[in-house]
């Protein structure tokens, strides 16, 4: 469980401590929090791990072997074109995890210089916060599906597309946390003794914007898992020719009826990956705000 | 007030022009030549030419932008690439299946929301509190599709209780087409269920523990009265707001739940638009959804005066 966290909160030198002990008391008090870290540390491990776990390869077509049920062979059955159903949803963990973590990671760091500039620079303020409005008056997932039909079907796509239509939230959190922070006397004072801007932005309010960012950055993970499986089960996202688990659903959205298993496997670990996601969000948000924490 | 009101309703003009500015972009960024792709296989260039002439293909981009602009503004939202009929006309054929299961699932989320949302806060700290909380989370993690799956699976195939798929028109019975709504609003409606419990707890939470509460409680007033009608009631407020930033959500998640179920609606639309590439089509449909969303919530917005007298913009 440290693995995950600890190197994350390193950066914010000398906030480390009393942070990272809110997220210890927290975990403790929230044990829920660590059954989603494991969860997600066993989902990574599948994904990385996947050549190594029993699987064969999950394109290779077998005609004969089509559509056989969950066995001892076929651990979780085979689909029309006879492919390990199995192997298939191992190997579309590294799909949902990439398009997450890169979703997550990217999405923050474009939302947080957006965000930290335009909440700073009063000029730029209005314009760009129109732009974000109209983007987010735009449903993430249809947004995402209009740039997805603008290119073609590939995994970076599909990251760029999704990152794209969470971006604009992201930026309105740093925005609204930047006008606060920049009211604090420490930031005036800083102003006043004539440090400059990119100081400021850098030194006194990025690692105050460090703790929040995390657990949206959290959040956005497991909605971006969630867009690359709807966009992938409707046919505009990941190609058929890597195994995801919205397109293992796709493939198996006429069968369902004789081959429930088709759907149900990868439903399940998607549905349990973005639980896992959601639970050490929750956790990290109760570690960071008590006051919310009794509330939520 | 009417300050207020004039404002709110210049920003949304803004906000939809921003909307309007990029959806057509998107059109305008679409690769390939649609001139090409009306003309059909066996067109010379000499035709392509021609229909580059009659649509202004080759004017600059503002220049389109004002004339698509102009077009929308008399309800024209183009023509489909790959049934040559208007865009509106299409959205018109599949309204009522879109408009039937999100309106179902609106009433049905809410009439689930929000008791349980009041019980939760209500008994705060309980095992009922905490298995409210566990099924928030569940909701927001499983997918709509995994739900939608799950239910047909279980209810229909298993116990033949529902239709697996299809949709019934509200003139071909009521209790038919509600039949064939019940198992596509439950699984649409879980994650808004969700949010919207979440949300009404913590207001209600935060109402609980002002000093009139006590008062209401202190004078004698039964339990009941004083969660409904002196908590409710002025927890209202963050309730409706996500009521109307959730229907987002229920936007997005028709979609998937349209295909999953083969409801005949704009979500449906949305899909075989997708995998035919017609731009027209996605385009009208984008505008229309954010539209909605948009008028909605500038609706919720200006509710506000409703539900809490203090608001005096």
């Amino acid at each position: 469980m440290s693995a995950t966290t600890v190197p994350i909160a390193v950066p914010v030198a000398k906030s480390v401590s009393p942070t990272w002990k809110r997220f210890r008391d927290a975990f403790r008090r929230h044990p829920t929090a660590i059954v989603g870290a494991v969860i997600l540390l066993l989902m990574l491990a599948a994904a990385l791990l996947a050549p190594w776990l029993g699987t064969v390869d999950p394109q290779a077509v077998s005609p004969v072997k089509r559509l056989r049920p969950p066995s001892e062979l076929y651990w979780f059955g085979t689909d029309m074109l006879g492919r390990d159903v199995y192997s298939r949803v191992v190997y579309g963990a590294r799909v949902s995890l990439l398009v997450g973590l890169s979703v997550a990671l990217l999405s923050t760091l474009v939302g947080l210089a957006i965000g930290l500039v335009t909440g700073y620079v009063r000029a730029l303020d209005a314009v760009v916060m129109r732009i974000m409005d109209g983007l987010m008056s735009i449903p993430s997932v249809l947004l995402a599906i209009a740039l997805m039909a603008l290119t073609k079907a590939s995994v970076g796509n599909v990251i760029a597309a999704i990152t794209i239509s969470e971006t604009p939230r992201v930026v309105r959190l740093v925005r609204s946390l930047v006008l606060t922070l920049r009211e604090q006397p420490y930031v005036e004072a800083a102003i006043a003794s004539g440090t400059s801007l990119p100081r400021i932005l850098t030194r006194h309010l990025l690692p105050n914007l460090v703790a929040p960012l995390l657990v949206q950055g959290t959040y956005v993970c497991g909605s971006a898992m969630i867009t690359e499986a709807i966009l992938s089960f409707i046919g505009a996202g990941t190609p058929p020719n890597i195994p995801s688990w919205g397109n293992i659903m796709a493939e198996g959205r006429s069968m369902f009826q004789l081959a429930g298993y088709l759907i149900v496997y990868p439903g399940i670990c998607l549905s349990l990956t973005v639980l896992a996601v959601n639970l050490l969000g929750d956790g990290m948000r109760d570690a960071l705000d008590p006051r919310l924490a009794r509330r939520m | 007030m009417t300050a207020y009101v004039v404002r709110r309703l210049l920003s949304t003009i803004v906000v939809m022009a921003v909307v309007a500015f990029v959806v057509f972009s998107l059109l305008y960024l679409t690769p390939g030549d649609p001139a090409a792709v009306i003309a059909g296989d066996i067109a010379t260039d000499d035709d392509i030419r021609r229909i580059h002439e009659r649509l202004g293909l080759d004017d600059p981009f503002l220049v389109r932008f004002g004339r698509w602009v102009f077009a929308l503004a008399h309800g024209d939202l183009g023509t489909s690439i790959f049934t040559n009929l208007p865009v509106t006309q299409l959205i018109g054929q599949r309204i009522e299946p879109t408009l039937s299961l999100t309106l179902c699932t609106l009433i049905i989320a809410i009439a689930v929301a929000v008791p349980l949302g009041v019980i939760a806060a209500a008994k705060a700290g309980t095992w009922i509190d905490r298995a409210v909380m566990a099924f928030s989370v569940l909701g927001f993690s499983v997918p709509v599709f995994v739900i939608a799956y799950g239910l047909i699976l279980t209810l229909s195939v298993e116990w033949d209780l529902l239709p697996v798929q299809g949709y019934r028109s509200f003139h071909e019975g009521v209790w038919e087409w509600l039949r064939h709504l019940i198992l596509p609003s439950i699984a649409l409606g879980t994650v808004y269920v969700a949010l919207i419990t979440r949300i009404t707890r913590a207001s209600m939470l935060d109402v609980l523990a002002q000093d009139y509460v006590r008062t209401a409680e202190a004078k004698g007033l039964a339990p009941n009265q004083v969660l409904v009608g002196h908590a409710l009631k002025n927890a209202a407020i963050p309730i409706v707001t996500i009521v109307g930033v959730g229907i987002a959500l229920l936007i997005s998640g028709a979609i998937v739940t349209e295909t999953v179920f083969a409801l005949p609606g704009i979500g449906r639309l949305t899909v075989d638009a997708i995998l035919r590439r017609d731009y027209p089509v996605i385009q009208g449909v984008i505008l229309i959804f954010s539209a909605v969303y948009v008028l909605v919530n500038l609706a919720v917005d200006l509710s506000y005066v409703l539900f809490d007298p203090r608001v005096r913009y």
